[in-house]
């Protein structure tokens, strides 16, 4: 029963992280903090998979979504700054 | 302002939905129709100690397959668009230099790091992960080394044959299995047995698929990743 609470709070607590780094990700006006907090979300995400069990999906967040996706979007960014100076 | 009060609207009504949701939602506390079968028999019929990889590539193969054919896909639009000219593809890239604890590090590291994404696909119908996992640290392997130096060209005919062959290789063992074992992509050949359970040896055609998948995942995220790379050479 213990665990139990203790899994709930960190699970609940992830959870929250996750839609502050969201909220960041859309508010924020730099673009680079954005795609940071972006990548964030997955990380936090991917923890949340490996809590619920699913270590092969979480895998697959990590890798992907926050790091291949977050670097992809930097090269983008870099390449439209560049354009535009 | 009247945006806003549209927004506000489109948010109180994914509320509603989801408030419904939550209130019809009742845990389930035993598996019940294809999952109840897939748990206990997958074992026997596929001998995958991973059960979601038996799931992937043995009972649900056939959605796998589509899932490397729109890989395959995207990798063939981003080299489309991100094409270079021939001025263009022999610029270097002037940077501020990396540092030298990375190039150290790297040098370390990405042996390491390939080793690992080659483990987690060799690996795959025992331990977590798979040939996509796996593909995707090869490629995080590949990120370390452009990070570490800017100007690196990846051998385009090597990744073109590997991706190519392990791409035409999984069909073929797909097409095998009607002629073995039971169906398209039936990853039991019958008459040959499964292997003794948990071992890398074991799984039927699994663990061949799947270091096939990986070795292609892994060879077209790190094309796109170069791509990306190289098109920074473009003003």
């Amino acid at each position: 029963m213990n665990n139990e609470i203790i899994y709930s709070v960190v699970a609940i607590g992830i959870g929250l992280l996750m839609v502050i780094m969201a909220v960041i990700a859309i508010l924020n006006k730099k673009l680079s903090v954005a795609i940071i907090a972006a990548g964030v979300v997955s990380l936090f995400a991917s923890v949340l998979f490996l809590l619920m069990s699913a270590p092969d999906v979480a895998m697959t967040e990590a890798a992907i979504g926050s790091g291949l996706s977050t670097l992809i979007f930097f090269y983008v960014l870099n390449k439209i700054k560049r354009q535009n100076a | 302002m009247l945006r806003n009060l549209l927004i506000a609207i489109v948010l109180a009504s994914f509320g509603f939905i989801f408030y419904n949701l939550y209130q019809s939602y009742e845990p389930q506390t035993e598996l019940t129709g294809i999952a109840a079968h897939y748990a206990e028999n997958g074992a026997s019929e596929v001998g995958a100690a991973n059960l979601v990889t038996a799931v992937v590539v043995s009972y649900r193969s056939f959605d796998t397959l589509g899932e490397i054919t729109i890989l395959f896909l995207t990798a063939a639009i981003i080299s489309f668009f991100l094409k270079l000219s021939k001025e263009d593809e022999d610029k270097i890239i002037t940077h501020r230099g990396t540092s030298e604890i990375l190039q150290t590090a790297s040098a370390l590291l990405i042996p390491l790091i390939y080793l690992f994404g080659v483990y987690v696909f060799i690996n795959g119908h025992i331990t977590p992960g798979g040939g996509f996992q796996g593909g995707a640290i090869i490629a995080s392997g590949v990120v370390l080394a452009i990070m570490a130096n800017p100007n690196m060209t990846i051998n385009h005919t090597v990744i073109i044959w590997v991706e190519s062959i392990s791409g035409v290789s999984v069909i073929l063992i797909g097409v095998l299995g009607i002629i073995l074992g039971g169906g398209f992509l039936d990853s039991t050949f019958t008459g040959y047995g499964l292997g003794e359970f948990g071992t890398i040896f074991s799984a039927g055609t699994i663990p061949v698929i799947y270091s096939l998948v990986g070795l292609k995942v892994g060879a077209e995220i790190s094309n796109i990743l170069n791509l990306y790379q190289k098109s920074q050479k473009e003003a």
